[in-house]
């Protein structure tokens, strides 16, 4: 059954890399390349299908499997939560010799009636993992059973690490909310301007930086899937006018579904940069004008339209952060910034780092779409120099030989960068500050500012007075 | 004598234990030149790998042979084949460990087997050492995992007798337990080498992941033991090791070149350290020297200035056993009462443990029992718990991903023991200074925000 439904993800028609493929290039799936032995990196299944859907602060996560899957991985990223705390607790099965013998079915639903007992959650998630998908543990009918016992949703998300990447996880996230939480709770207060962001998990609150611009506007954002979540809000997501797909694929599957399902049409957009962040308003006030939202309603101290009224927000706000990010050019010009990043990250920040006059040695488009290297090009010219994976050892030497005065890019590479004594800064998940919306690109920019102009990299460089 | 107790919960709420791959991958951190490998699916790496980054603030080599649902059936031979040759292409290690997961092991393979038909088929590994360690997920945590490591690194790479050649009676072999920092290896090395001894540590994480800035980029580890020294382990006169998770490797070595070992239970504390000298000086002939004296008489200061903050107190603690162990008899040694004790699996030796009762679970666990508790110790994961009991939280072990420094931490010896009664002493300080100026009704609240800051 899983085997199918993987097969139906890779087959994903509304992905673009995807209808760009062969059919035989598509029957082998995606992100193939990542998994050579000795030479891989990154998350597996399991591990993309928490991410997806951890955020739900509100409901329990419990992770079946034997110690390693939760006991190294728990609290480990910065989902942040506006309330609830209960998606900060490490919930795990952890099986034993003996568990793996005799089977740990019975002892995943005492889990789930513990978790319930004492937590009383309004669902609780139950995650597969590789060892137990191996003894054909079925957490399919386990969860069945508790959720009728104990009335309360519980939800089998079967992503074993051992199926693929973060990314497959992502989707197989996703298709647990399709089949079993989008749509179980009807809302009393469904409007006429009610939204989905898909995708955001918001990382250091970047969320929060841009969900005051809608309700500016009278948007309100419904269900975040999944950034500072609630259980119900997701699971009456179904009645928001519109979605917006915020990172990449990993949840084109699911807005696709909800389209088909409920008739709520998606974009694909982003909050990384200035004119990205107006063009994702824009688009959502395009979605939702032609679904017809009443002017009167949403805001009636201004009889303008919506899409009017986000012209009106846009343009102050863009006025704003340019305001805010001049003083930063004459520090930052012709500072030369190596991004290595990805997916949408690898365009999206470029024109505000242009716009202060920065100059972007190259970018890395290991995880973009063809759309996204086109952009890349518009922004940076024919020949941009763009990156596939740069191997280690050679990005040490580009830095060490002070190509770059600045390197962006995720915890894995940070000390390639800091050990070659260049700045750096953290743009990916486990960044501490959040770069989303206007403020956060002001932000940004403040922080390269910030780390090029630190006093310590003069005093590292100069070898000590003793000599060698 | 404490009892010892398991938790009946069938759902284990915020792990304390990690996984005993992680623990064999950390002990290969300290072989020099070495490129660990997980026999397992990729996340099975990425978490370990993670936790260690945030841990230690540097970059992890550790590899994966990404196996997946199909290879998991048929067998892992082919990933594992490609993972070595790809590996030594591209990070040219002198030695790799492979360390299973609970994902091979629930097959069930005949890796040795494997690896003597990888050895066959792949004349180009004749230059790279090969140890590989069975850690099922399932069974124990880091610290056993890294004793099971260290265990097969002597069993695979040690020359047995009498190819090692002769016995030098200036030669101490330590075999370093999973609860030292590369901070305590370093003041172990030191502190030997006070009596004219020269010791060779297995692993040796404090050259490795010390945090330093090397010349050039490495892709394996960055130091270590290197692999001659390991051979020559043999020659030593001694043994020494801390924690019974390392007997089977000081036994081990023992077996294959008779070397005699000494195991102490821990080295923290007045009366540990005090035995560690002992042994040292006896085994050089020489008297201790005199800046050890210094240490010596500056841990009595502490412990005069120290006590008046410990007695009296409930401590909770959580810790894997051998560590746990260390904990509790220091702290009950400065007066401090263990009211509440959480450990990661079952061992005899945790009778030893000065307490009532030594539980088999969690942190959650930990968080119940801590009601009414002083201060909280155990490893960054417990901060959630110390914000909402309100209480300090005395961060050891690993990983400490809160804090910088964690590398360099030292709690034996003289020395690491006179620091530990400081930090321990200035958090309970710091605890009743707000107590003073906040009154009854504040203090929650305050020292939840401190704790979770």
């Amino acid at each position: 059954m899983l085997k199918h439904k993987v097969a139906e993800l890779f087959n994903e028609p509304a992905c673009p890399t995807n209808r760009a493929k062969s059919d035989t290039e598509r029957k082998k799936g995606c992100a193939v390349r990542s998994l050579v032995p000795g030479a891989a990196a990154g998350g597996c299944a399991f591990d993309g299908a928490m991410i997806a859907l951890q955020p739900i602060t509100d409901a329990a996560h419990l992770v079946h499997g034997p110690i390693a899957c939760a006991g190294n991985g728990w609290d480990n990223r910065h989902a942040a939560s506006s309330g609830p705390l209960l998606y900060r607790f490490g919930f795990t099965t952890d099986l034993v010799d003996l568990d793996v013998i005799h089977g740990a079915e019975k002892k995943l639903f005492k889990a789930i009636r513990e978790i319930i007992e004492r937590h009383a959650p309004p669902a609780v998630f139950v995650y597969q993992t590789c060892v137990p998908g191996l003894m054909g543990d079925d957490i399919e009918t386990v969860c069945r059973h508790a959720a009728e016992r104990f009335a309360t949703p519980v939800i089998p998300v079967n992503a074993p690490g051992f199926v693929g990447g973060k990314n497959l996880g992502n989707r197989l996230g996703g298709e647990a909310l399709i089949d079993h939480v989008i749509g179980t709770v009807e809302p009393d207060d469904a409007g006429p301007c009610d939204i989905n962001i898909l995708g955001d998990y918001n990382l250091a609150g970047e969320l929060w930086q841009v969900k005051p611009l809608f309700e500016r506007l009278g948007i309100r954002v419904r269900a975040c899937i999944t950034g500072d979540a609630r259980y119900a809000e997701v699971a009456s997501a179904h009645r928001a006018r519109a979605n917006m797909m915020v990172c990449s694929q990993a949840l084109i599957t699911l807005a696709r579904r909800m389209e088909e399902r409920w008739g709520i049409p998606y974009f694909e957009g982003s909050f990384y940069g200035i004119s990205d962040t107006s063009e994702a308003l824009r688009a959502m006030a395009g979605l939702l004008a032609r679904r017809g939202a009443p002017t009167d309603l949403v805001e009636p101290e201004a009889p303008t339209d919506l899409p009017e009224r986000t012209e009106a927000l846009i343009a102050t706000e863009e006025a704003r952060a340019w305001e805010r990010l001049a003083p930063f050019r004459e520090r930052l010009r012709g500072r030369r910034v190596l991004l290595y990043t990805g997916g949408v990250k690898s365009w999206s920040v470029v024109s505000a780092l242009q716009e202060v006059g920065m100059v972007v040695i190259g970018t890395s488009v290991r995880k973009s779409t063809e759309a996204d290297k086109e952009r890349v090009k518009s922004l940076m010219g024919e020949d941009a120099p763009m990156f596939d994976a740069i191997p280690p050892r050679e990005m040490y030497r580009m830095l060490k030989d002070g190509e770059a005065d600045i390197m962006l890019s995720g915890g894995r590479t940070q000390f390639i960068a800091l050990k070659a004594h260049v700045p750096w800064l953290d743009i990916n998940q486990e960044r501490q500050h959040a770069y989303a919306g206007y403020d956060g690109m002001v932000e940004l920019v403040r922080r390269i500012d910030l780390e090029l102009s630190s006093p310590i990299w003069a005093a590292i460089r100069r070898p000590p007075p003793w000599g060698e | 004598m404490a009892r010892i107790v398991h938790s009946t919960k069938a759902c284990s709420t915020n792990p304390l234990k990690h996984s005993a791959p992680l623990g064999g991958a950390l002990a290969f951190m300290g072989l020099d030149g070495c490129m660990p490998l997980l026999h397992g699916s990729q996340g099975c790496t990425a978490f370990a790998l993670v936790l260690m980054v945030r841990h230690y603030r540097e970059s992890i080599p550790l590899q994966t042979t990404a196996m997946n649902e199909i290879t998991t059936v048929l067998g892992g031979l082919d990933n594992l084949e490609q993972a070595l040759v790809n590996i030594r292409e591209r990070a040219h290690p002198r030695v790799i460990g492979i360390l299973t997961t609970g994902l091979t092991e629930t097959r069930g393979e005949d890796f040795a087997g494997d690896l003597r038909i990888i050895r066959q088929r792949r004349p180009e590994l004749a230059d790279t050492a090969l140890v590989l360690v069975s850690t099922p997920d399932f069974a124990g945590g880091l610290q056993e995992g890294w004793g099971k490591a260290v265990t097969a690194m002597i069993e695979q790479l040690v020359d047995t007798r009498p190819h090692h050649g002769e016995r030098d009676p200036g030669q101490v072999a330590v075999l370093a337990p999973s609860h030292f920092t590369p901070g305590d290896v370093e003041e172990l090395r030191d502190i030997i080498a006070a009596f004219g001894l020269r010791s060779i540590m297995l692993p040796d994480l404090s050259t490795s992941l010390d945090g330093h800035v090397p010349e050039r980029w490495i892709g394996a580890t960055l130091g270590g033991t290197s692999l001659d020294d390991i051979r020559a382990l043999g020659r030593s006169a001694l043994t020494i090791t801390v924690g019974e998770h390392m007997r089977w490797a000081a036994e081990a070595l023992k077996r294959k070149t008779g070397v005699p070992y000494h195991l102490f239970d821990r080295l923290t504390g007045l009366q540990a350290s005090d035995a560690l000298i002992a042994t040292l000086a006896r085994l050089s002939g020489r008297p201790a020297p005199d800046h050890l004296r210094r240490q010596r008489s500056r841990l009595v200061d502490a412990m005069l200035d120290g006590h008046f903050a410990f007695g009296g107190r409930r401590v909770a603690v959580a810790a894997e056993p051998d560590h746990l162990l260390a904990l509790c008899s220091w702290l009950t040694e400065m007066g401090a009462e263990v009211a509440c004790a959480v450990t990661t699996v079952h061992l005899s030796m945790l009778a030893g443990v000065p307490t009532d009762e030594v539980l088999v679970g969690d942190l959650g666990d930990l968080e119940e029992r801590a009601e009414g508790c002083d201060l909280l110790v155990t490893h960054a994961h417990g901060r959630q718990a110390a914000g909402r009991l309100g209480i300090p939280l005395y961060r050891v072990g690993f990983p400490i991903f809160d804090r910088l420094g964690a590398a360099l931490q030292v709690s034996i010896g003289y020395r690491g023991t006179r620091q530990s009664i400081f930090d321990v002493a200035n958090l309970l300080m710091d605890s009743d200074e707000r107590l003073h100026h906040h009154g009854n009704g504040a203090i929650r609240h305050d020292d939840a925000a401190l704790a979770t800051h």
